[in-house]
């Protein structure tokens, strides 16, 4: 047998190792290594590198030229988007709600760049990817839904003070109005929950497309996909800030009696 | 019939179930931006990304049924 020839049957015992047991998916986040106790996972890890990179970004502002010319480029299409949701209180609320953008933005997209996902490590006998996009793990995005609702009742909290906010919540004026109260409280835990389903199951179904286009197709079909699956990060990261903005502006808003 | 068989179909009835809804939502609000841009052509900009909000609002409950096929798959 020629070298050739073992090259090839090794490729197709492979293959037919791959098509046997299917491409390889995991809905929650594999730990890497353990810290004082608490597990450290591929996502985690990912955002951390997203957070370092932010900051850096954020220390070469009005520093660099070029970084504060190109920031300035993205910030104010949407410095003007969100204005139109805050009016007047744009200057208080821009810096949160551009927060949860950028932040999002990058996770969604870090998790899309070659590597993250590919790079495998094995850890106790097991072949664990090393990335994972942050977004493409339930905890953070919980984490992400929980407080920016949480942000919103203490801006409501602020604007317009403990009586009136739980006056929404808590009202026995008549059994309507009580009624109504307990499915506000209830509304507010369900747009935490529905905003981080939202976010997790976009992020993630894009990660399972893409690897079962290109286990369908090795080469060249998830490129489209891969196109489409930027914009989807965009997108979702667009209607997290733009979500967290309308409910704050509703929150705040005062119902004069 | 055994466990796994019904995993699979369970699966493709979370997602196939779970598409009707958002895909008439989608069409609905696409129809309706294409006719809101018939009448009003110079308002393309905001009606553009309205229109993607709203999609993408729409979308999410598909993506409520693919987060539950997934995990019915996976686990």
């Amino acid at each position: 047998m020629t070298a050739n020839k073992i090259a090839e049957t090794a490729i197709t015992q492979n293959a037919e190792a791959v098509v046997s047991h299917g491409p390889h998916i995991s809905i929650k986040a594999e730990t890497l290594f353990e810290l004082f106790g608490f597990p450290v996972t591929n996502s985690l890890l990912t955002s951390w590198i997203v957070v370092f990179l932010l900051v850096l970004l954020a220390l070469s502002y009005n520093r660099n030229r070029f970084v504060t010319s190109l920031l300035n480029l993205i910030l104010k299409p949407i410095y003007s988007l969100f204005a139109g949701v805050f009016g007047d209180k744009i200057e208080v609320f821009f810096p949160l709600v551009m927060t949860y953008f950028l932040y999002i933005l990058s996770l969604n997209w870090l998790g899309l760049l070659p590597g993250v996902g590919t790079i495998l490590l094995k850890v106790h006998d097991e072949s664990i990817p090393l990335l994972r996009a942050g977004t493409a793990d339930l905890n953070t995005t919980l984490a992400f839904g929980f407080m920016s609702i949480f942000m919103v009742q203490y801006y409501a909290v602020r604007y317009l003070g403990w009586g009136k906010y739980l006056k929404k919540f808590f009202n026995f004026a008549n059994p309507i109005k009580a009624f109504v109260g307990l499915l506000e409280v209830v509304s507010e835990f369900s747009k935490a929950i529905s905003f981080s389903f939202r976010l997790f199951g976009n992020i993630f179904a894009g990660e399972v497309l893409l690897t079962v286009i290109a286990f369908l197709v090795p080469v060249l079909a998830s490129f489209p996909f891969l196109l489409f699956e930027f914009f989807v990060g965009f997108i979702q990261a667009l209607v997290f800030a733009m979500l967290s903005s309308i409910f704050i502006s509703v929150a705040i808003a005062d119902h004069g009696h | 019939m055994e466990i796994e068989g019904v995993k699979m179909l369970a699966t493709a009835l979370a997602i196939g179930l779970g598409a009707i809804g958002p895909a008439i939502g989608i069409g609905m609000i696409g129809s309706k931006a294409v006719e809101a841009l018939g009448r009003n052509p110079e308002a393309e900009s905001s009606i553009t990304t309205n229109m993607i909000l709203a999609i993408a609002f729409a979308e999410a409950v598909a993506i409520y049924a693919l987060v539950v096929a997934l995990i019915i798959k996976f686990t």
